[in-house]
């Protein structure tokens, strides 16, 4: 399994991937079985801190987290509970390394993890978990069952236990700088068409900028529009501001992947050109897991802390409406705002959106279990990716159509385009009559 | 040496210092970890007021969960203040506390331990119940859950044999005839003592661990607590 002709993408269909495997390949490597059940166990205690041990020690199987599960409350399917999308990496840490495993060992009270349990927990660990938190913030213990999730896909990709799709564009953006073939090359073609047929300033490669823009490779491959919207706004802040070509690929599906040298390597490219530039302020797209990759741990990979400040472009919209270098025009609608899970849950930016929201002046209407609480779209944490992931990420959808159709809202919008791409690709499936919009598209299009 | 004294004595305090060693090495376990550098720019500083905050916000579920959890978080309350306030509130236990440790407080009146005590048999019986028949707490439970449901439930069977043998009575009329039954229910609850520390049970400490240790990563980033 390598090569990018191996896994054509799939450009065309309303949810970008990989074309659908014929034959599936979710065994990477040749290791042997007991290598591969070693380096997943060592690659989930890598690091180990305070924190993580203290989770690791606190379930008491209350089973609370499946209620705040969309893939659990869309199935009603025990194995979907979020906690037990562990279980093999908790009897692994409670055997190898727990208070009490010396007596787990000496009476194999604890047997140890096989390769098949391994196996059979990716579909788990990776298609039916999006990594939303939502079970974090159901858990009377207080377990972030959502970070340990991310651990146990570190394990999993060292132990070559990737689900086809995702190991296949995770090693793309390696190699190539982006998962869906957003090459700078591509790049440079794009912002040279847009330009021109919007007549906007682009700027591409500025030696020095204060504002070093980023861009998901689903806005660059799917919604051009973002890039023209985002030169709209910049430019009416009157904003030193670049896109570079050697660090433009916010996505990372290192880290959604589980590949933690992939993770440090996407984040660096970043990191590096926001340093050449000498730009004060790294502006992340829209899209979740980028603001977490860069904003919670950006800093972490880098070794030191970053010489820029890192905003969502939530956050910048919010901030310049604020100090009045964005004035808008008020408009005349009635919208909802999908909270994409790693920005307001994960990422503490719930706030920044609804005050962008609020200076449109439109007739806002929240879902029922809004902000931190709202449903996930199902399509996070790279679940989108990945074929067989499809029926049931198209049941936990359903919930989502049913808290956006409640709103009776004209429009529906979020700040995420991997959300969108799963809005985009349920919406076709379901027939649906609803489009979901982008916070930064309608801020441009209403610019005084 | 009789089984009370027994009891009473060096069963007392193995079992005690088997929950208080394996407690603290349970903790241990966690705090030889090292605490992680985080880098990152904080959105506030406030990581212990968050901590703190976690600790009384996950007493009870967030109103969005409220709903779909209230059975389990009522029936966990009812069996959780049924037994503080039999363990803390029965004159005997008292009395009891007061030859081991030298401190004591008012009892509660008979008919309040008699609904405490009928409290916590009906929810902990509902507890088994549930951890029997809900598909996921079958799917989650391991013998852990069993035998921590066993080691409290035992205490509270073998009380209740007791308050049956001296017939509400206390201090009853002779004590040594029920020295059997006083001694068995002092064993049973030696026994939660020596399983606190391996099991879930320990959640009575690394409750606070866990939350605090949530709350303050959480805090740190602005999230919801």
């Amino acid at each position: 399994m390598n090569g990018v002709d191996s896994h054509p993408l799939d450009l065309e269909s309303p949810r970008l991937t990989v074309k659908a495997p014929e034959v599936r390949y979710d065994k990477q490597g040749n290791n042997p079985d007991e290598e591969r059940i070693a380096a997943a166990i060592l690659a989930f205690a890598k690091d180990f801190g305070r924190t993580a041990a203290a989770y690791m020690e606190s379930c008491v199987h209350c089973g609370q987290c499946a209620q705040a599960c969309h893939y659990y409350v869309a199935s009603k399917e025990p194995k979907y509970t979020p906690i037990w999308k562990l279980e093999p990496f908790k009897r692994a840490y409670a055997r190898e390394s727990g208070p009490f495993a010396f007596i787990y060992k000496a009476f194999n009270l604890k047997p140890k993890v096989t390769i098949e349990e391994f196996q059979d927990w990716q579909t788990l660990l990776y298609d039916s978990c999006s990594m939303c938190g939502r079970c974090s913030l159901i858990c009377p213990m207080g377990i972030d069952i959502a970070a340990l999730v991310g651990r146990a896909r570190h394990g999993m990709f060292q132990a070559g236990l990737v689900p086809h799709e995702l190991w296949a564009v995770a090693e793309r953006a390696e190699r190539e700088g982006s998962p869906l073939g957003a090459t700078a090359k591509v790049l440079k073609e794009r912002i040279g068409w847009l330009a021109e047929e919007h007549d906007i300033d682009i700027p591409l490669d500025k030696e020095i900028a204060d504002v070093l823009v980023t861009l998901s490779s689903i806005e660059i491959m799917k919604y051009p529009n973002s890039i023209v919207s985002l030169a709209k706004v910049l430019n009416h802040m009157e904003a030193s501001w670049t896109l570079r070509s050697d660090g433009y690929e916010a996505t990372n599906f290192g880290l959604l992947s589980g590949n933690f040298q992939w993770q440090s390597d996407m984040s660096m490219r970043l990191i590096n050109a926001a340093i050449a530039c000498k730009a004060k302020l790294m502006v992340l797209p829209e899209c979740g897991h980028a603001y977490g990759a860069l904003r919670w741990e950006g800093a972490n990979i880098y070794g030191k802390t970053l010489p820029f400040r890192v905003l969502h472009i939530s956050e910048l919209l919010e901030e310049n409406i604020k100090n009045g270098r964005i004035r808008l025009n008020p408009m005349n609608k009635s919208l909802t705002f999908h909270d994409p899970c790693q920005i307001s849950r994960r990422g503490g930016a719930t706030e920044a959106p609804r005050k962008v929201i609020s200076a449109l002046g439109v007739d806002f209407r929240e879902m029922k279990d809004t902000g931190d609480f709202n449903w996930c779209c199902g399509g996070g944490g790279g679940v989108v990716t990945i074929h067989r992931a499809d029926p049931l990420r198209y049941r936990a959808f359903e919930i989502k159509m049913k808290q956006i159709d409640d709103t009776g809202a004209e429009l529906a919008v979020t700040a995420c385009s991997n959300c969108r791409l799963t809005f985009d690709d349920g919406k076709a499936h379901f027939h649906w009559d609803k489009s979901m919009h982008s916070l930064l598209d309608l801020v441009a299009d209403n610019l005084v | 040496m009789n089984l009370l004294a027994f009891a009473e004595g060096p069963a007392l305090v193995t079992s005690l210092s088997v929950m208080i060693i394996g407690l603290a090495w349970r903790l241990v376990a966690i705090f030889r970890h090292p605490t992680q550098r985080n880098l990152s720019e904080p959105r506030s500083t406030a990581t212990i007021a968050g901590a703190v905050r976690c600790i009384f916000t996950r007493m009870v579920p967030h109103q969005e969960f409220r709903s779909s959890t209230k059975l389990s978080s009522t029936n966990g309350y009812a069996y959780h203040v049924g037994l503080a306030v039999v363990v803390f509130g029965y004159l005997p236990h008292i009395d009891f506390l007061k030859r081991v440790v030298g401190i004591s407080w008012p009892a509660l009146p008979n008919v309040v331990i008699y609904l405490a005590a009928g409290l916590t048999i009906i929810s902990l019986l509902l507890a088994i119940m549930l951890r029997l028949s809900d598909p996921v707490l079958q799917l989650l439970s391991n013998f852990d859950d069993y035998f921590s449901w066993f080691v409290t439930m035992f205490p509270v069977a073998t009380g209740m044999v007791v308050l049956g043998a001296i017939g509400g009575h206390y201090p009853p009329n002779d004590p040594s005839a029920h020295d059997l039954a006083v001694a068995i229910h002092l064993l049973s609850v030696e026994l939660l003592f020596l399983w606190l520390p391996f099991g879930k049970l320990a959640h009575a400490a690394l409750v606070f661990v866990s939350r605090s240790a949530m709350g303050a990563d959480f805090a740190r980033k602005g999230s919801r607590i």
